[in-house]
């Protein structure tokens, strides 16, 4: 195990471990408001500092991370193999099925799911809890994002078709699934992993641009997208370092995802 | 050739049956999703109850989306392509004065990112040092977790072409592909054994790299250009860029069907045209090496 | 001002800086004579301008080129709130509030040269009061069924007589632009100080001094003083900043409070707080009877005693504290005190009670469970509260409201939806139990919101369109909003509105919470500025103001 892995290893189990003792660490919880300390600058009592309204953002950047460590992944999983079952079987079928799969993909790519999104939203109730809608979003992120790496996989998967090895594997009685699943679905994995990887910021950060459709966590909920959000006002965090904690956070988090990941390519 | 001329027509066709569907596609959800028939002028206590109602009454042709869409083609073989409900003006002018400028920003925003991932991602082929490689997720995975309405304003910030902000985003996606492609292929029996055999580098790659990756790279960047196209929209917001991607955004927003209905089909055909041009030249390069 | 300071501290400086002294004298002088020379005024527009037709105008960028490029027949001084002579020089109403007469100025003419009259009056009137043109404008005019008859008397003398008395008819002129009959150029000839001169659509519109441009200042110098104003279109509040900070924006009209704390700490010279403007922000139930939700929640919302408890519980003190960084007030009712002479003095912000509001709710039956609010039925108390995504001091007061209702027990879900589907809910399905919105207003007459407070009409947010009203109070506001518009006596109307005003804070149907102050920042290079409450804040005097280089 390399020193970068090993590190990556203990960031995640930190920055989890930290989660789940959010209710310890932060015994105030993420939406008590300091009316009389909004917008303060970390403190002992506030190590982050507090948000506009008041809140703790260490609390709420350790409550985000339950919910956007736990859903975006899922998210991305869900997408990964979305897009390697029709990716994959789309390309190692071949002729029409390809042609017409790589059809479907760049319609999907080019249409405006916002309004799918919008008329979503208007499908649930408004009295819905923080959590369902959450769930929902990362849900129908997960159904829509597997467009981008299908494209790759499918492309990867027809010249595997073509190739000597498979060709071979053939010659030597191997058919369908078996070969599908024994030589074609390995070779694939670099695309996964690069899809899963992306996916999961990818993710965060679009279920925090979905909260203007009314998707997404509802307050006083947080989740590291909309803890992001508050990046753009930049013209004011410039003198304000300590909220930049959630973006290291998650590049940490993302970065030891892949060192973790890149091994696993290795091996593959 | 006759053969042929059947093939290129049979594209040709499959090419226009998917814009048509893209349109007819994107219009439906536009009026199914809600909102379709809310307008905000509708909330000016000035309005009287007669104004009000004829507000109302301007968009009654568009209700039944096959009506409206069957009207829309009719009209845009004519040349005409409607007229933006929420600019008043001809969908035709206003693409035409925006698209040079996104065409630019596109260009120049992919070409920069993917100067960005090839380098990078080639370089660490090559060096094979586990701390470049750290190096390198941790610069792509940074830029993925910023979002992009940030970067975006980070470029007005420091005075940074709106393209850079374009390759900003669309870099750390590509870049993963690319480096994750790349490295599977350097670390197959045969490259391993060309290396040992001391062939140079610049050989290995032309010979034994390029073929093997360039369709499935190919692949990667004719989808980049529909990520770049996402982020064309809050660049252009932000930047104060008169492009298609703002456009767009107010078009959404004022759930003005012509203009989506024209920018969907815009979109698509790039995305087609991008997709398909990968794969032609990715067959290509491949039959030309078997 | 500036250069009055200079001049004193030239009087005490001793004689070996006299050349240096002279020197910035020279350059304060220069500085000002390129001020009254030329100059270019810098500042953006939120949205694209839909339409530069001025009697089509519906939102506010195109209300910003209409201020800037129309030529009105009178104008409502925004600082002093008076109506003052423009185009007209004087104007007299009929006793039963039908009919205006003007007498305009003569020797006027438009930017593109030709010539004003009379006629141009009765053609913009006629053009605007088209039934089918559906103008916010000219709907303000329509008080009644019938045709507008124009009478032009001479060159100089018309006379406008309307179906049916229209109250406060001559202040509504301030939004006539007028247009010329004759000029082949159509809307874009103007009398207004400055005219469009280029559009970059999505970009920016560029305006130009009028050469033809009537006035002239005290000392004889032709207005405008600015050669031209160029109007970026940037609808992102940070990039505006920037801008503004970097130089490249002379002002900002309705600033952030967030901005304004921040440019204040450093550079206080640059803000301007006007005051408590009239712009209100507020909560209200949905009392629709065919609203699609349940039963139960449709009785609270009908209670004024549930509605007068919320409005108790809610901390108005902290919204305007929190929220808006002080730079807003909590509201008495439907008019700020910034309307100096329609808002009811005797009305007084809601003070913030818990414990009173808590009271009020048990008279009516409701109980408190482990922490949470039961009606008598036992339903638990839970609302949700709808508003627009991406105004985040909204989103900030939602969350607030939130947290102090919870003291109460009552869970409250905070929605955050995309404007057109805000408006769906609000206006055509109703499905939705609480809106938090901002209504920009930008009349000081309440007739101007008589859509708003008739309960017949579409704008009547609570419970639109009711064939007859459907509770006493509705019907009491109903007559009282009636009777001043059929009034032309200023003090009558006055006390019908003052009823108004008070039925509404009794009833609370609209639960206003707080008023805006009016926020703006002015870059020190421009002179003559004088930031004031009413829209358009920073360049109500546009013709007046100059810009000298950095």
């Amino acid at each position: 195990m390399s020193l970068g892995r090993k590190l990556a290893c203990a960031a995640l189990v930190l920055v989890m471990s930290a989660s789940a003792a959010a209710n310890w660490l932060a015994p105030a919880g993420y939406s008590k408001q300091y009316r009389e300390a909004t917008n303060a600058p970390p403190s002992h009592t506030h190590w982050l500092g507090t948000d506009e309204i008041g809140r703790d953002r260490f609390a709420r950047v350790l409550y985000g991370t339950r919910i956007s460590l736990l859903l975006a992944p899922a998210a991305a999983l869900l997408s990964t193999l979305m897009a390697a079952f029709f990716g994959g079987l789309a390309g190692y079928l071949g002729g029409a099925w390809a042609r017409t799969a790589m059809a479907v993909t760049d319609l999907f790519l080019s249409l405006p799911w916002l309004f799918l999104l919008i008329a979503a939203r208007a499908l649930m109730p408004l009295n819905v809890s923080p959590l369902i809608s959450v769930l929902v979003t990362f849900l129908l992120l997960g159904l829509l994002g597997w467009t981008t790496a299908a494209r790759v996989l499918c492309t990867t998967a027809a010249s595997l078709r073509t190739s000597d090895f498979v060709r071979q594997a053939r010659a030597a009685g191997l058919t369908g699934q078996r070969l599908f699943w024994m030589h074609v679905v390995p070779n694939l994995k670099p695309v996964l992993y690069a899809q899963f990887w992306i996916s999961i910021p990818v993710f965060i950060l679009s279920e925090a641009n979905l909260g203007i459709l009314g998707l997404g966590v509802a307050e006083p909920m947080p989740s590291w997208g909309s803890l992001l959000k508050e990046l753009e006002g930049l013209v004011s965090v410039g003198e304000e370092p300590w909220k930049f904690a959630p973006l290291i956070l998650l590049a940490v988090v993302v970065t030891s995802f892949q060192l973790l990941l890149s091994k696993q390519e290795e091996a593959a | 050739m006759n053969n042929l001329r059947w093939k290129i027509g049979g594209h040709a066709l499959a090419v226009v049956a998917t814009l048509l569907l893209g349109g007819l596609l994107s219009a439906t959800l536009v009026r199914l999703a809600p909102g379709f028939d809310a307008d905000e002028r509708e909330l000016d206590p000035h309005l009287n109850t007669q104004s009000v109602q004829a507000l109302r009454e301007a968009r009654r042709h568009e209700h039944n989306i096959f009506h409206f869409y069957l009207s829309y083609l009719n009209h845009s073989l004519h040349g005409d392509l409607g007229t933006s409900l929420a600019l008043g003006q001809p969908v035709r002018t206003l693409l035409g004065d925006r698209l040079p400028l996104t065409t630019r920003l596109l260009t120049t925003g992919l070409g920069l990112a993917w100067m960005l991932s090839l380098t990078l991602a080639l370089s660490a082929a090559w060096l094979r040092l586990s701390i470049f490689d750290v190096f390198t997720t941790v610069v792509s995975g940074t830029f993925l977790c910023i979002p992009a309405a940030v970067l975006a304003l980070l470029s007005v910030l420091w005075n940074l072409p709106g393209s850079l902000a374009i390759a900003l985003i669309v870099f750390p996606r590509t870049y993963r592909y690319a480096s994750n492609l790349l490295v599977k292929v350097y670390s197959r029996p045969h490259i391993l054994a060309a290396r040992a055999r001391g062939l140079g580098e610049a050989r290995i790659l032309f010979r034994h790299v390029v073929p093997v990756v360039t369709p499935q790279l190919l692949a990667v960047a004719g989808v980049s250009v529909s990520v770049a196209v996402g982020a064309a929209i809050p660049v252009e917001a932000l930047c104060g860029l008169p492009g298609v991607g703002q456009l767009a955004w107010q078009a959404a927003l004022a759930r003005d069907l012509p203009l989506l209905v024209n920018i969907t089909i815009l979109v698509t055909l790039v995305t087609l045209l991008a997709n398909s041009a990968a794969d032609v030249i990715g067959h290509v390069v491949q039959r030309r090496e078997i | 001002m500036k250069r009055k300071e200079r001049q004193s501290e030239m009087m005490v400086a001793p004689c070996w800086k006299a050349i240096a002294a002279a020197i910035i004298c020279l350059g304060s002088l220069l500085g000002c004579a390129t001020a009254q020379a030329s100059g270019e005024l810098k500042f953006c527009l939120r949205t694209e301008p839909k339409t530069f037709n001025p009697l089509k105008v519906e939102d506010e960028a195109s209300g910003t080129i209409r201020y800037l490029t129309g030529g009105v027949l009178v104008r409502v001084n925004r600082q002093s709130q008076e109506l003052e002579p423009e185009l007209a020089q004087t104007w007299k109403l009929s006793k039963d509030g039908r009919q205006i007469s003007f007498h305009l100025r003569s020797g006027l003419s438009f930017s593109d040269g030709t010539t004003f009259s009379a006629e141009d009056v009765a053609y913009t009137v006629q053009q605007l009061m088209d039934p089918a043109l559906h103008s916010p404008t000219g709907d303000a005019f329509r008080s009644g069924t019938g045709n507008v008859e124009t009478k032009i008397l001479s060159p100089t003398q018309i006379s406008i007589r309307f179906p049916a008395p229209v109250a406060g008819l001559d202040r509504l002129f301030d939004q006539v632009a007028i247009l010329s009959g004759h000029s082949p150029k159509k809307e874009m000839a103007v009398l207004g100080p400055f005219m469009v001169a280029d559009y970059k659509a999505g970009s920016t519109v560029l305006l130009k001094r009028n050469p033809n441009y009537w006035k002239s200042d005290e000392q004889g110098r032709k207005l405008p003083y600015l050669d031209s104003i160029r109007l970026d279109i940037q609808p992102n509040r940070d990039v505006e900043m920037l801008r503004f900070k970097r130089g490249e924006l002379d002002l900002i009209n309705s600033l952030d409070s967030e901005y304004f704390d921040k440019l204040a700490t450093t550079s206080p010279q640059l803000v301007h707080d006007a005051g408590a403007s009239l712009d209100s922000e507020q909560l209200w139930f949905n009392e629709v009877a065919k609203s699609p939700i349940p039963k139960y929640k449709k009785a609270w919302f009908h209670s004024a005693n549930f509605r007068r408890a919320i409005s108790e519980a809610i901390n108005r003190e902290d919204l305007s504290r929190v929220v808006f960084h002080g730079h807003a007030q909590p509201a008495a009712g439907p008019f700020s005190p910034a309307n100096k002479f329609w808002f009811n003095a005797k009305l007084k912000p809601q003070t913030y009670s818990p414990d009173g509001a808590l009271k009020a709710l048990q008279s009516d039956g409701f109980r408190m469970e482990n922490g949470t609010l039961k009606d008598k039925d036992g339903n638990e108390v839970v609302f949700s509260i709808i508003t627009n995504a991406g105004n985040k001091y909204r989103e900030r007061m939602a969350v607030l409201i939130q947290e102090d209702l919870q003291k109460i027990g009552i869970h409250v879900n905070v929605v955050t939806l995309d404007f057109p589907s805000l408006i769906e809910r609000m206006t055509q399905s109703f499905d939705y139990e609480a809106i938090l919105l901002g209504l920009t207003n930008v009349d000081l007459d309440p007739n101007g919101e008589m859509n708003v407070w008739l309960s017949s009409s579409e704008n009547h947010q609570w419970n639109p369109q009711q064939k007859t009203p459907e509770t006493s109070w509705e019907a009491e506001i109903d007559r009282q909003m009636r009777a001043q518009a059929s009034s032309s006596d200023l003090k009558k109307r006055k006390e019908a509105f003052d009823r108004v005003q008070e039925i509404v804070v009794d009833q609370e149907p609209f639960i206003f919470l707080i008023n805006k102050n009016a926020l703006s920042a002015v870059s020190t290079s421009v002179h003559g500025a004088a930031p004031v409450i009413l829209s358009p804040q920073t360049f109500w005097n546009a013709e007046r103001l100059a810009v000298s280089a950095k």
